[in-house]
């Protein structure tokens, strides 16, 4: 049976300084309810709206990351229902049909899953306000009355609609991770901010009815929705049911699919050209001039790593699609040139800590440097790998000062040539096996380099340490000659 | 010794307060004695202002002046009448509507914030068609104005209320709202000058929207220099207006005082089926006008087959534009409330709507949803929109060979109270003149055409984008042959 999966993609275009068709400040989050409205964004009789022309310029943005046809001009429409959060009691939007055209089409994400590449189509992309929010304290069963709050009202959004291109769960999250990835990139959202990245899902087994799964809060629900909803229409199809065509909301706390309403037709928004705002039209100037703002992105920055530090695809990947661990990455790389081992202490360890600590990375404390001493200390012998993954907790939440702990444990690294020497002398009269080895295989001299670090509670000085077996060896071989 | 106020242009008066500032006081009683003998007559108006606040008013912002020592603004005491659809911040603002009837808004239209700052003076809302759908004033939830020159007898509308407060004498200009010809129909009701402007050339910021790319706010006034003062204060691109055109206002009296000097001769095209459609009486008196015109200029006569469809087209794109214009009244936020204890919203909706709404609003909601809706879309709203784009290539093609177009602004006399609700088509109908420049977005004006069967008639000029100084033009010269200037009814 072949899965069919589209995503809807509702993305508040956070970094904009104010709502999409009035100067109220966006900043609505943690703000008591109905503070950051105005005229405009409560809908009151005789008001109207004006275009933020940055929100345009952030869609054309987005539009280009995305691969995407942009439209010649940007036409915004009514769509009408009537719903408490909806203060005029239409949103105006865009829409795709005879005389209408959303901001942008056709487009493409390249994804990678099981090493193999793939294009997510995107339909369209469309320039909306977002409605206010609603409150139901004590649940929607329980609660009296619906709260309604405003401030949310006018946000700009962008609707970002995909083809029925993905055939799995796993294959919506690589392309939910691309698409966030590629977001930031661009700067024009904080998808770590409440409400700022919202999904709906269209599933559907190939040859039967599809159905759409509402408001799904983040990318790890919406796989686990997509796997809850499959297995619930397979066994549907199998037992020889009928998949009906509705509206399904996502529990988040039972972790099931519950049916909100039947979607037999579709629905009748009277669609019209919104005649408060006339169309804008997007010159080639305007779009060059974003297009030559475009910062570097995913897809680029990946094949800039793999090129410049000797990266293979897989890492470079992961560094990449987290924008600040790849930044990370490259203020370490600047100091300290060990790229792979430093990429692969960034992707494991640092990584599960950061994200076993929820740390928001725009509050990591821990510098570059820090990891990069820590490294050099591993590289030296003065730590283990066994304590440097020990320490790692303590340094991610920025609780240790390494330099201070090293002198508290007395870990001082030996670098006296004659102690390290009669050190060296021991171990080869203790291991003549592995002298023997040795005199064969330069390889195996990391055996005696490591039995030395034994005995020495590795503070002997790696470097000093190599010199002097190396030496060693050769004078034995000398002599043997 | 201060009736004479009442009759006042503004642009005397303003020379009056200049020379004794205390004369305001005077004007300012006069226009509320007058009000007081006439309004339980006319009701012109929804709501007054009490005459302490005026005074108050008046007060303060002459001592700001004075401390200030900045100069007294321009319009400085003069009262006006506005149109209960155009914003007021602290002054409740109904739209003539049951469902905003206790509606105080906390912000003023643009066009409010321009007469604020030129020192005019609102005393009074005026009543109107609820939501400005209607050319009579009779559905306003509130009650009918009736005509001053004849009690019995509307002052037409749906600016009902601002023309029957100038043509009694209750204010000494006033703001109307046209969307298809509800500031012309009640000018000629009442022998007063009305202008629609150009679309754009004024904020529709703070008009509460009835078919939003039709509407327009513009002068309403008992003489045509008064009708081009006012028009210069409320004109000019508003950036809180994406429809608002981008150019600044001009002072239009001294662009009609330069025309009036130079005077050009015009081609004046004289639209033969808008008088040939038009009631005997009125078509003879109006005719009688455009000669005093065509003496001077040079007339053609002009064709324009479309009359009866422009009716269709406007309404139909009206209802459509009213029906998402009014979804937002829910009683949610603002205006009309109902309980709402242990009730779901639809149900709160539903009644507050059929409550709050009247008859001709339910109507229009009704019928615009229809036309939007699947399936009819294409057979309505969309053929409206293709007709409208074709009166305009039109339109363009008659003002390549004319500066003005003439037709009587209605062809009917003032409709007896009632009779609206008798025969709506006929009212309907009579919006056949005035509607082209609503979808074409062309200025209007209309101009005291003189009286017939004792009752007023009104000529309408229309002309091209922008042009509003040729319509103030000739309005001023038909003005000095007519000499319909600054009268007043009995009451």
């Amino acid at each position: 049976m072949k899965i069919l999966i589209g995503l809807e993609i509702h993305v508040q275009l956070t970094a904009l300084a104010s709502k999409l068709f009035c100067s109220t400040d966006s900043n609505y989050r943690e703000r008591n309810p109905n503070i950051c409205v105005c005229p405009v964004c409560l809908g009151l009789p005789g008001s109207l709206p004006v275009v933020n022309r940055k929100a345009i310029e952030y869609a054309i943005a987005v539009a280009k990351a995305l691969n995407c046809e942009i439209s010649d001009k940007v036409i915004f429409v009514r769509k009408h229902y009537f719903y408490p959060d909806l203060p005029k009691n239409y949103q105006i939007s865009q829409y795709d049909g005879p005389g209408f055209t959303p901001i942008a089409r056709n487009g493409y994400i390249k994804i990678f899953v099981d090493g193999k590449s793939k294009n997510i189509r995107i339909r369209r992309i469309n320039v909306e306000e977002d409605p206010g929010k609603i409150y139901y304290i004590g649940g929607i069963e329980e609660a009296q009355y619906s709260l309604i709050d405003y401030n949310r009202s006018g946000i700009a959004l962008l609707e970002i609609v995909t083809e029925p291109d993905m055939s799995s769960p796993k294959e919506a999250r690589i392309f939910l991770d691309k698409l966030i990835a590629i977001l930031e990139y661009l700067g024009v959202v904080d998808t770590s901010l409440e409400g700022s990245f919202r999904v709906d899902a269209n599933i559907s087994i190939e040859g039967y009815g599809r159905v759409e799964v509402k408001n799904i809060g983040s990318i790890k629900d919406v796989e686990k929705a997509l796997t809850y909803e499959i297995i619930r229409q397979k066994r549907i199809v199998e037992q020889g049911g009928v998949v009906s065509r509705e509206t399904r909301h996502w529990d988040e706390r039972k972790g099931v699919t519950v049916p909100l309403r039947a979607k037999e037709f579709e629905e009748d928004y009277r669609y019209f050209p919104d005649p408060d705002l006339p169309p804008i039209k997007i010159s080639s100037d305007m779009i060059n001039k974003v297009v030559s703002a475009l910062p570097e992105l995913p897809d680029q920055r990946i094949e800039r790593i793999i090129k410049q530090y000797n990266l293979d695809e897989y890492r470079a990947t992961i560094l990449v699609l987290n924008k600040w661990l790849a930044d990370f990455f490259e203020e370490g790389a600047k100091i300290y040139s060990n790229y792979k081992k430093l990429a692969d202490m960034l992707i494991t360890d640092f990584l599960r800590w950061v994200k076993e600590f929820s740390i928001d990375p725009k509050r990591l404390s821990v510098k570059p440097h820090t990891i990069v001493k820590l490294l050099e200390l591993l590289d030296k012998g003065v730590l283990s790998i066994k304590m440097v993954k020990e320490l790692m907790p303590k340094v991610v939440k920025g609780d240790l000062d390494i330099d201070e702990y090293i002198k508290l444990k007395g870990y001082t690294k030996i670098d006296d040539e004659s102690y390290i020497e009669n050190i060296v002398l021991e171990v080869f009269k203790e291991n003549p096996k592995a002298v023997e080895d040795a005199l064969k295989d330069p390889k195996a001299i990391n055996f005696l380099i490591g039995a030395v670090m034994k005995k020495t509670e590795g503070k002997a000085d790696p470097k000093k340490t190599r010199d002097i077996i190396v030496n060693m060896l050769r004078n034995i071989k000398d002599l043997n000659r | 010794m201060s009736y004479r106020y009442i009759s006042m242009p503004v642009y005397r008066l303003v020379e009056e307060f200049s020379s004794d500032v205390n004369k305001v006081f005077e004007y300012i009683d006069a226009i509320y004695d007058r009000i007081e003998r006439v309004e339980n007559k006319v009701r012109a108006f929804i709501t007054i202002i009490p005459r302490e606040y005026i005074y108050n008013n008046v007060e303060a912002l002459l001592k700001k002046v004075k401390s200030s020592g900045s100069a007294v603004p321009k319009l400085f005491g003069v009262m006006i009448g506005v149109k209960d659809n155009i914003t007021t911040m602290g002054i409740r603002t109904t739209c003539g509507s049951k469902i905003l009837e206790n509606y105080i808004p906390p912000y003023d239209a643009t066009v409010i914030v321009k007469l604020k700052n030129a020192g005019v003076f609102i005393h009074g809302k005026t009543n109107m068609d609820e939501f400005a759908m209607g050319s009579t004033t009779e559905t306003s939830a509130f009650y009918p104005t009736r005509n001053p020159w004849d009690l019995n007898r509307s002052p037409g509308g749906s600016s009902g209320g601002s023309g029957a407060a100038l043509a009694a004498g209750e204010a000494s200009i006033a703001l109307g709202s046209d969307t298809g010809g509800s500031i012309r129909n009640p000018a000629a009701y009442t022998m007063i000058y009305g202008l629609k402007p150009t679309y754009g050339l004024v904020s529709r910021f703070g008009l509460i929207a009835y078919a939003s790319s039709m509407d327009q706010i513009g002068p309403m006034a008992r003489n045509t220099t008064d009708l081009a003062l006012l028009l210069s204060v409320i004109s000019g691109n508003d950036s809180k207006d994406s429809t608002s055109l981008p150019i600044e206002s001009i002072d239009y009296v001294k662009a009609l005082d330069d025309y009036m000097y130079k005077e050009p001769r015009l081609r004046i095209g004289i639209l033969k089926e808008l008088f040939e459609g038009s009631d005997d009486c009125v078509k003879k008196t109006v005719y009688s006008s455009v000669d005093k015109l065509c003496s001077y200029h040079d007339c053609i006569e002009i064709s324009m087959p479309y009359t009866k469809e422009a009716v269709a087209a406007y309404y139909i794109i009206a209802m459509a534009e009213a029906s998402s214009n009014l979804a937002r009244f829910d009683g949610i936020r603002y205006g009309l409330k109902t309980y709402i204890d242990g009730r779901n919203w639809v149900d709160v909706y539903t009644e507050v709507r059929t409550k709050g709404f009247g008859y001709e609003v339910k109507k229009r909601i009704a019928l615009g949803a229809y036309v939007l809706s699947m399936g009819y879309r294409d057979m309505y709203y969309i053929r409206a929109l293709r007709f409208r784009r074709m009166l305009r290539e039109k339109l363009d093609d008659i003002f390549n060979n004319v500066d003005a177009v003439a037709s009587p602004t209605m062809p009917i006399l003032p409709p007896r109270l009632g009779e609206f609700f008798e025969d709506p088509l006929k009212i309907y109908l009579a919006d056949i003149s005035t509607v082209i420049a609503n979808l074409s977005g062309y200025p209007a004006i209309s101009i005291p055409a003189g009286f017939c069967n004792n009752l007023p008639t009104g000529l309408q000029l229309m002309s091209k984008p922008l042009s509003e100084s040729i319509l103030l033009y000739l309005s001023a010269q038909l003005e000095d042959r007519t000499k319909l200037r600054d009268i007043i009814a009995e009451v």
